[in-house]
């Protein structure tokens, strides 16, 4: 330890460093994560993340199971997002095997993707929100809409949280009228919650002295260290899979992709707010256009299902960032390998570029706005 | 001004606070214990068996094809199948579980076994409140704790029963007019082999409301 902190140290003499492990149980790393911070005085002049404490084996285990008994797994990696966690791995065993998705389905897979998007977002929010200090209001406020949205997801699938929803080749329950119903009448109420948590906060001094300038990511780092989502868009680029791949139906929506330009904390706190906006026009949309129909491909085989060997990527634009899973089958039941590739893990590699030279309180407020779920993060 | 958008936030803050006297959905949690919110139909949580009629035993609906346990993700599912048979709903001789146990202390209610089932012997019951002191026993269930009927499912998922159950009546008719198609075949042939005239086979055989299906013996 010591003859490397002489070399990161020129200035020795000033002050001591000293070492401190935030983490693994520090409330602000949402989740066990550990964080190995040098100090000098209250700078930070090296952070080390430390992952791996929840690591459940996730690949090894889908490896040894048949297709359809990796899904209810996939939930467990974002598990703020089961939603979308299923939607990139059954697109992934449709390429794989070749399978078509009815329209009903695609179109109930663009609702349920949006509404996680949306509570992701509301809770992501309230969550950064409470690591500045504003301790329960704005976080209650994010969670009483997350509430009404998991409420949506329960009577649709069966569970708030886990919802091990979709299937290859369409989703498994099909949505009834009236969830349609209740889903319209949630919507306005959806655009009224982010005016309400922007005249909360928005224009808040407070919010604005600690999150300007603070965790500033360059554009140029985030695009080589492969950072995806928000805080890509937040650094200035113009990169949503949802508008490139156009996987599913999205290329039939009229929305628009939101871009900071100044990386910092507090524009990827607005990515998010105006990423809720969006969410709302492309619910609007899919709800007016859903068509009546079958929600299965009727040739697929859920139980015993053997795809050609070969490898397929299917990607999604989850609300964290690029979610892809690899699939290579050797023609049997189960995948040869599988492999996840964890938008928030990828986003929180840049951890100690964006927190050199800041402050240990600004280390908080940077993480919280990377916006980690620790499931996808270990798998 | 500084502070101007400190305040503009206190504002909305007590918008909130205020309103929650007047506006009755503005108060979005309940006392839990002693109020609740219904649950939705579709809610699950754990998997229990089905069996009809009243008796546990006679009635339960699994034949022990071991699917769920194959398929279950997390394996939480152990059976034993029995050595002899028992008539399932339609009358036909069918194994069934001599031992049927479900861990929920590691199911992961994905709900993938009642996908499974083709007997439509599993489904997902709702109850949550299961906190028990003794984390192995407790929460290891066996055949007589997971056995409810057919009832207890029609009241808590009711449309999913009603389609069940009309499954299943449609299933037992076709097989009881096979059964009975099968039996005037048999009677038929029967005459036949007793050397009666052809022609009184087949009108025996033409009488019946569904000869389409003869069965043979």
């Amino acid at each position: 330890m010591s003859e490397n902190l002489l070399e990161i140290d020129p200035i020795a003499g000033q002050g001591e460093i000293m070492e401190i492990s935030m983490g693994p149980h520090h409330p602000s790393t949402h989740g066990v994560f550990r964080m190995d911070v040098r100090l000098e005085g209250e700078q930070v002049v090296r952070l080390k993340p430390v992952f791996g404490y929840l690591h459940r084996n996730h690949e090894k285990i889908a490896e040894h199971g048949a297709y359809l008994s990796a899904i209810p797994y996939t939930d467990r990696l974002d598990y703020l997002c089961s939603m979308t966690n299923n939607w990139g791995y059954v697109l992934a065993v449709e390429k794989l095997a070749g399978l078509a998705v009815p329209e009903r389905a695609e179109y109930i897979r663009v609702i349920v993707a949006e509404l996680t998007r949306f509570q992701n977002h509301a809770g992501l929010v309230g969550f950064l929100l409470q690591d500045m200090g504003a301790s329960g209001t704005p976080l209650m406020y994010a969670f009483r809409e997350r509430e009404k949205v998991l409420d949506l997801f329960e009577s649709l699938s069966g569970a708030r949280m886990m919802c091990n929803y979709m299937r290859f080749g369409g989703v498994r329950v099909d949505c009834t009228a009236a969830w349609l119903d209740d889903v319209r009448r949630l919507l306005p109420a959806l655009p009224k919650f982010v005016d309400e948590f922007e005249n909360l906060l928005r224009s808040n001094e407070i919010l604005m002295a600690r999150t300007q300038g603070t965790g500033v990511l360059s554009r140029e780092l985030a695009i080589n260290a492969g950072v995806t989502g928000p805080m890509l868009r937040a650094a200035g680029v113009n990169y949503d899979i949802r508008k490139v791949d156009n996987y599913g139906i999205y290329d039939r929506f009229d929305f628009r992709i939101p871009l900071g330009d100044h990386g910092d904390v507090y524009d990827r706190y607005m990515m998010r707010i105006l990423e809720m906006r969006e969410t709302v026009k492309i619910l609007e949309q899919a709800l007016r256009d859903i068509p009546e129909g079958p929600i299965m491909d009727p040739k697929v085989r859920l139980r015993g299902l053997r795809p050609k060997a070969g490898e397929a990527y299917g990607r999604i634009e989850s609300p964290k960032g690029e979610l892809g899973f690899f699939l290579i089958s050797d023609g049997s039941t189960n995948p040869y390998r599988y492999r996840v590739r964890p938008p928030s893990m990828i986003n929180l590699t840049i951890l100690e570029d964006m927190c050199l030279g800041q402050n240990i309180a600004d280390v908080v407020v940077t993480l919280g706005s990377v916006d980690i779920v620790l499931g996808e993060v270990d798998r | 001004m500084l502070g101007e958008g400190i305040l503009q936030g206190l504002m909305e803050t007590a918008r909130n606070f205020f309103g929650s006297y007047i506006e009755k959905d503005r108060l979005t949690t309940v006392q839990y214990p002693e109020e609740r919110f219904e649950l939705p139909e579709a809610s699950r949580n754990f998997p229990f068996l089905l069996y009809d009629g009243t008796d546990p035993d006679a009635g339960l609906r699994c034949v022990s094809c071991q699917i769920c346990e194959k398929e279950c993700p997390p394996r939480c599912i152990h059976i034993e199948k029995s050595k002899d048979k028992k008539p399932d709903f339609v009358g036909k001789q069918q194994f069934y579980p001599a031992v049927f146990d479900i861990d929920v202390s590691v199911c992961m209610s994905c709900q993938i076994c009642v996908e499974v089932c083709p007997f439509d012997a599993i489904r997902m019951d709702k109850v949550f409140e299961l906190s028990t002191g003794d984390r192995f026993g407790g929460l290891l269930w066996d055949k007589h704790e997971l056995s409810k009927s057919n009832e207890y499912y029609r009241q808590i998922h009711p449309v999913e029963a009603a389609e069940t159950d009309e499954r299943r009546t449609k299933e037992k008719a076709d097989a009881q007019a096979k059964a009975i198609a099968a039996a005037a075949a048999a009677a038929a042939k029967a005459a036949a082999a007793a050397a009666a005239p052809p022609s009184d086979a087949s009108s025996n055989g033409a009488a019946h409301p569904n000869p389409s299906k003869p069965v043979t013996q």
